[in-house]
């Protein structure tokens, strides 16, 4: 059996005093994409920032590739191969697309995704490449955001909440684009409100409520109101 | 003519306001820190060139050779070792813990140089001077000043601008947890950005030194020049500094002009005008 690429055991994640993450246990293997789902306040952004070294007060184990990574910082994990898409975009605002986009290249991984690849993928950032990263629409300041992270050339990709205060035709677009960046050897993690698009879009889903794992699985192994169930609790 | 000669010297004096201020702004804009230590380390770089001059005999500004590595190496530690240690949400530990710098410098430098005043002689150029009207003059000294200012200002311009650590620097300013997770490590982005402020510092020190007497407890008298140049020209515009810098020096002159006494007070005046009129400063950075 292929060794998982990302393996986490009895993750505990706080915030202060309070518990995000109680026990979450997953693995992900090497072209795999997970959707995370759950309700406001799940835990799910909670367990991409715990991945990617955000979130420092944890218990248990997060390997990536066979080596425990839980206790690195933000920046080293990256360059191990790990990128976050943030929620909310979070795009550097005093620096232009192109900036952006360089500043993702910062730990200079070798791979597939350059400038150009970008351009390539997001034909219009390369119109605005030199454009201040604020004064693009909400879907073009997405497309930066994804852009920023593939240019890490990473093997695991977070995505949260890609579709967050986006237009439906916009949110469609991008999601389109999706495996075409997967296509390129990636592993996803994604995170997603969109309960239905997360579902279409992705291998095998878990379900998180209140930090635990309510539901884990192939999409269609469940029915809806099962999916519903986990997702809102009963 | 007087008062167009106390404009052109309030000018020339704004360079090494500006000098004082360009560290300032550029640690506040990179991680929002307020060092109240910042016009006693000017001070003492003025002591380390003295030293250094002692023992080689170096003309002053050659002695920049050496203090502005030294400071920057300096600060350098100083941020690794010291300040990256009191950064976060909170602003009041690297606030207090400047204050506490500022305390311990003050007193190291009296203990060391003792309350006597000193000054570095930079020889016939600091009576140089060219005429540029009737009663109007302008020594090749403060001329200097202004344009190291200048200099200083564009160089700080085009590395915040045109450089990979620039880049660096505006990241980590607009969000350092998202800096990070591209790979930046902030805290040596923070040591870069305080080497680079104490070799400005340095700069400062050695020219405030050639220009008047100095004492260990002059420092916090530079730091308020420094603040209220920051202030005026707009907080995290570097070339707002300078023009912060000039208007202050102007305004010391013409309130100078109008009775000795008035020199500071016309400065602290117009800071204070400033401040009630445009509260973000004349040229405040727009990010978006």
């Amino acid at each position: 059996m292929p060794e998982a690429l990302v393996s986490i055991e009895n993750l505990e994640a706080f915030y202060g005093d309070a518990q995000a993450l109680h026990g979450v246990s997953l693995e992900l293997n090497r072209g795999e994409v997970l959707a995370l789902i759950g309700s406001n306040g799940a835990g799910k952004s909670t367990l991409l920032k715990s991945i990617c070294g955000l979130v420092r007060r944890k218990r248990g184990t997060i390997r990536f590739k066979s080596e425990g990574i839980g206790m690195l910082p933000a920046n080293e994990i990256v360059a191990r191969g790990i990128a976050l898409v943030p929620e909310g975009r979070r795009l550097f605002p005093s620096l232009s697309v192109e900036e952006n986009l360089i500043l993702g290249s910062q730990v200079a991984r070798p791979g597939y995704w350059s400038l150009k690849t970008v351009f390539d993928l997001f034909p219009v950032l390369q119109e605005k490449r030199n454009f201040p990263s604020t004064s693009l629409s909400g879907g073009q300041q997405q497309m930066v955001a994804i852009g920023r992270a593939l240019m890490s050339n990473p093997e695991l990709i977070l995505l949260d909440e890609l579709s967050l205060g986006l237009a439906p035709i916009i949110i469609k677009d991008i999601y389109e684009l999706l495996p075409r960046i997967v296509g390129s050897g990636l592993s996803a993690i994604l995170v997603e409100q969109d309960v239905t698009r997360a579902l279409k879009s992705a291998g095998r889903f878990m379900c998180l409520q209140e930090g635990r794992i309510s539901l884990a699985g192939e999409p269609t192994a469940y029915t809806r109101d099962e999916i519903s169930a986990a997702y809102f609790g009963n | 003519m007087e008062w167009v000669n106390a404009v052109v010297q309030g000018i020339l004096v704004g360079g090494l306001y500006a000098m004082f201020a360009a560290g300032l702004s550029l640690i506040f804009g990179v991680m929002r820190l307020v060092n109240i230590a910042h016009g006693d380390f000017i001070v003492a770089a003025a002591y380390l060139a003295m030293v250094i001059i002692q023992g080689t005999g170096l003309h002053p500004l050659l002695s920049l050779l050496i203090v502005v590595p030294v400071a920057a190496v300096f600060g350098y530690g100083l941020q690794r070792g010291i300040f990256n240690r009191t950064l976060g949400k909170d602003i009041l530990p690297p606030l207090l813990v400047s204050f506490g710098l500022s305390v311990i410098l003050q007193n190291g430098m009296l203990e060391l140089f003792t309350a006597d005043s000193r000054k570095l002689d930079a020889g016939p150029l600091e009576v140089a001077s060219f005429n540029v009207l009737p009663g109007v003059s302008i020594g090749i000294l403060p001329l200097l000043m202004l344009l190291s200012a200048v200099a200083i200002i564009a160089g700080l311009q085009y590395l915040f601008y045109r450089t990979a650590l620039g880049r660096a620097f505006r990241a980590t300013s607009d969000d350092t947890e998202i800096a990070e997770i591209m790979g930046l490590d902030n805290r040596k982005v923070y040591a870069w950005a305080m080497a680079l402020c104490m070799g400005v510092v340095a700069v400062a020190g050695v020219f405030l030194a050639i220009r008047s007497n100095f004492d260990p407890f002059m420092g916090p008298g530079r730091l308020i020049f420094g603040f209220e140049s920051v202030i005026i020209g707009g907080l995290g515009n570097l070339w707002g500094t300078l023009v912060g810098g000039v208007i202050l020096g102007v305004a010391q002159g013409l309130g100078a002009e109008i009775n000795p006494g008035w020199q500071l007070l016309a400065g602290h005046i117009a800071f204070l005008v400033v401040l009630a009129v445009k509260p973000h400063g004349l040229f405040p950075r727009n990010d978006g």
